[in-house]
Formats: C-alpha cells, structure tokens, sequence
C-alpha cells in the first residue's frame, strides 16, 4: 500500500507531463483539423465536380483506415521515404489533424448545409464575391453551429490520441505504460492515466461550451 | 418623377429551369426615377425575373445593360461592381443572422466597397435613422418583427448608394399590421426620386405609386401600362380582372 503511494506520487509529475503533451499533440491535430476540414467542406459545397471527387477520396481514405495504420504509414512509411525528419509528436499532430480533418469537414458541411439559402443570396446581392461571402456570412454561421460536433469530435481524438504510444510519443499512455513496467503497479496506473484523459475530455468539453455560450447570437434560439 | 435616362435594360431574358421554361423574352426598360410594378399569379416568373436581373439566377439567353454598360456575367469584376449598383429586397428579408442591424448595413460597405470601420458605421447609422431604426441598431435579426427586419434590408441596400432597387414582394411575408411601416418607407424612396422595379400585390400603393404595370404570367409581360390605363374596370384588361379577383379575396378575408 505504502508502496503504490509512493509510486503514484513521484510519478503524478512525469505523467501530469504526459498529459501535457496529450493536450498539445490533441489541440494542434483539432485546429489542423479544423483548418482542413473547413476547406474540405467550402469545396464539397461550393465546387465541382472533380474537386468534390477529391475530397470524397481524402475523406473517405481517412475515415476507413485505423489510425494506428495511419501513424505507421506515414512515419514509418511516408515520411522516412521521402527523406522528411520529423519528431514523432510533429508527426502524430499531423497524422491525427489530417484524419479529424477528414470527419471534421462533414460536420462544416452540414451546418453549411443547414443556412437558408438567402443567405448566400443575399451577401451576392450586395456585390460580394463568392470568397467573401463564405468568410463573411457563411462561416461565421456555420462555425457557430458546429461547436457541439466539434466538441463531440475532440473528445473521440483524445482517446484516439493515446495511439501516439506506438510510436513512442511521450505523452500519458506511453509514460504510464513506462512507469508501469518498472513498478508492476498497473492497476493504480492506468487507473491514473484513465483519470488524466477523464479531466482532458472534461476541461476540453467544458471550454468549448464556455466558447459556445461566448459566441451565441443574443435572442437566437430553437424553440 | 421621371426624366428619360436609361438607368436598366433588359433585352430578351430567357430561363429554363427544371425542364420549364420559367420566363421567355421578357424586356423591359427602367428609367430613372421610375417605378414599375411586377403583378400577376403565382408562379408567373416575378421572382426569377428579378433574380435574373441582378444575375442571382443566371439566364440562358438575353442582355442586360446598366446605363450604357452591359453586363457579362463573366466578368466577375464587373458583376459585383454591377450588383452593388442594384439593390435587392427579399420577401423573406434575408438579414445576415449572426450580425446585429448596424452590422448588417455596414458589412458590405467594410468588405465590399472597404470604406473604414467608423465610417461605413457613421453611414450605417444614417440609413438606419432613414428608415425609422435609428434604436435598434444593436438588435440583431431575432430581435426584430418582420416589418423592422425588412426595414433593415431597406437600408442594408440603400447604404451601398444604388442606382435601381429590385423588390421581391417586400410585404407579403408581413403580418398585416406591419405591412404599413414598410411601404411607408418604399414610399419615401419612390419619392425621392429612386428608380425601382418591385413584385407586389398592395393595389393601394400600386394605384398611387407605380408609374408602370407589367402584368406577369407563365413567363411572360402579358400586359403593360399605367395604372390608370391597366386598372380601370371599364377596359377589361387581365390586370383589371386579376386585382378584382385580389380585392374580393381581401375583402372576404376582413369580414
Ligand atoms: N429552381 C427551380 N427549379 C425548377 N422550377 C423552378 C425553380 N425556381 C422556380 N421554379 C418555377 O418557376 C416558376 C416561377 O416561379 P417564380 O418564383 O418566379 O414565380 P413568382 O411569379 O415569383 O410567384 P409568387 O407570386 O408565388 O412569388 C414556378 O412555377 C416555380 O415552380
Ligand atoms: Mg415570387
């Protein structure tokens, strides 16, 4: 008993760093992603039909291989042949920005999807072009309506995230997983990095309804 | 009113949609200070025809001329300088939701024409006032009835300093209540002198204001001519028996 206290005490530190590096890896792969997403969503919208075929490919690529594939493919595989030296953190954001990127941009466009019409109308009216319609009126509406899905979408990659173990990241899984085989206290362990990634999704979750309620249209609502 | 510069022509416009031909050749011309009244039945081609003008809704065939410059479509510089020159008002006010009334009015005069933040809002401010909404600029649109709402698209479009508004049945989303404010403020345009071209079905107004009724149905002006001339139940137009027809539905709806 002494024992396990004094394991999870001088460790807490080391891993509280891993949950660090979870939430940095996490935040940087949600704002990649949503920076992709938001692009993939204005052209599923707005463009053609090739580019439209583009980004089902991307999308659908994304969306049907496991993550931990993806890490390796591109780690391992991608980015070693083509001779690009990257950190395996740098690599993990990329990885899973590119991947919640790709379930990202269904959720922009179907809020997109969701505006009235006479909005675009409306802004074209007005002599804006297409662009500045989309960054003006389109998704400041659209963005708005996607927080709880975005929400939704960080608290799947955080756990998502812990697959970083694999290619030795050092965030909270692949130090407690460390610790633990030094130590054999396992069950206190894990237990302690379940906690870690319970209070990442909470703070996650409970920030981005503060932002939500922080950016709500005053007398907006559906009822 | 009326002087005989050219403000809008429109040569020939045809459009098919959903394997329909919505409008064939309609022409028409608007001369400055004008007012022309778009009537007819449902489903007649107001609201395309007023799309097509502005290039909203792109038409097959035909040409369009603002003063002495045509529009190519194209041209895409040309095309927003040309829809700002254009004002449009929606039946269903179409206000950008996320924006409170100041806001509204001015983005286009920040992200448009990039006038600065202060003054596009100084201007703001003064077509608010001019429609009566000088309070409300910080309302945002579901903060607003539906006669302040379409007010707002008035000024959000004045603000842009056009030279011809399109208005699609400005009033018929209103409670009838509010329908009054509304055409108070169109009102006062027409008799400042703006050249306008709008669908409606208030024949008060019509009777009083239009200088010109273009009578609309399955695509194409079936009748044209001053209300005087069109409304008048001695000469048996379609424009005369269609607003009979409008009248005794508004009478039987009051009692
Ligand atoms: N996108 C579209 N695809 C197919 N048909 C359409 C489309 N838009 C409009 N129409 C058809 O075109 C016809 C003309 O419609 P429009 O809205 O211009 O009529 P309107 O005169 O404005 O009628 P209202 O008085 O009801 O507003 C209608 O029969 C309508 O069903
Ligand atoms: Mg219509």
């Amino acid at each position: 008993m002494m024992k396990t206290l004094q394991v999870l005490c001088d460790s807490f530190p080391y891993l509280l760093g891993g949950a660090g590096v979870t939430a940095a890896a996490v935040t940087g792969a949600m704002l990649l992603g949503l920076l992709i997403g938001v692009n993939l969503a204005v052209v599923q919208v707005y463009c053609g039909a090739w580019p439209r075929r583009l980004v089902g490919l991307y999308v659908w690529f994304f969306r049907g291989v496991p993550i931990l594939v993806l890490l390796f493919l591109f780690y391992f595989g991608l980015f070693s042949v083509l001779g690009i030296n990257l950190s395996t953190f740098v690599a993990v954001i990329l990885v899973l920005g590119m991947t919640s990127g790709a379930y990202q941009s269904q959720i922009y466009r179907g809020a997109i999807q969701s505006l009235p019409q006479g909005q675009l109308k409306a802004a074209r009216a007005l002599g804006m072009s297409d662009r500045r319609a989309i960054l003006s009126i389109i998704l400041p509406q659209a963005l708005r309506l996607s927080i709880p899905g975005f929400s939704n979408e960080y608290s799947i990659l955080l756990k998502d995230s812990a697959l970083a173990y694999a290619l030795g990241t050092p965030e909270i899984m692949a130090r407690t997983h460390f610790v633990a085989s030094r130590t054999y206290e396992h069950l206190p362990l894990y237990l302690m990095a379940a906690l870690l990634y319970f209070a990442l999704t909470w703070i996650g979750v409970k920030l981005l309804r503060k932002l939500e309620e922080k950016v709500r249209i005053p007398g907006y609502s559906l009822n | 009113m009326t002087d005989q510069t050219m403000v809008l022509r429109v040569e020939n416009i045809s459009k098919r949609l959903g394997g329909r031909q919505i409008l064939k050749d309609v022409s028409l011309e608007l001369h400055r200070g004008e007012l022309k009244v778009l009537i007819g039945p449902s489903g007649g081609g107001k609201s395309t025809l007023l799309q097509c003008i502005n290039f909203l809704i792109p038409p097959d065939e035909g040409r369009i001329w603002l003063g002495e410059q045509q529009i190519e479509i194209h041209r895409k510089q040309d095309l927003y300088a040309y829809r700002q020159k254009v004002g449009m008002i929606f039946q269903d006010f179409n206000l950008f939701d996320h924006l409170n009334a100041l806001d509204n009015v001015s983005i286009a005069l920040r992200k448009v024409k990039k006038i600065a933040r202060k003054d596009a809002e100084e201007r703001a401010m003064r077509e608010l006032e001019r429609v009566g909404l000088g309070d409300k600029t910080t309302l945002y649109p579901s903060q607003l009835s539906g006669g302040q709402k379409q007010r707002v698209s008035i000024a959000r479009a004045l603000a842009m300093d056009p030279e011809a508004l399109l208005l699609d049945e400005p009033t018929s989303a209103l409670d009838p209540e509010l329908i009054g404010e509304v055409l108070g403020v169109i009102r006062n345009l027409a008799q400042d002198g703006m050249t306008m071209i709008m669908a409606t079905h208030q024949l008060g107004f019509i009777r009083t204001l239009a200088d010109d009724i273009l009578f609309m149905q399955d695509g194409q002006i079936i009748e044209q001519g001053s209300p005087a001339e069109l409304l008048d139940a001695e000469n048996g137009s379609r424009t005369q028996a269609f607003c009979a027809k409008l009248n005794e539905l508004s009478d039987e709806s009051e009692t």
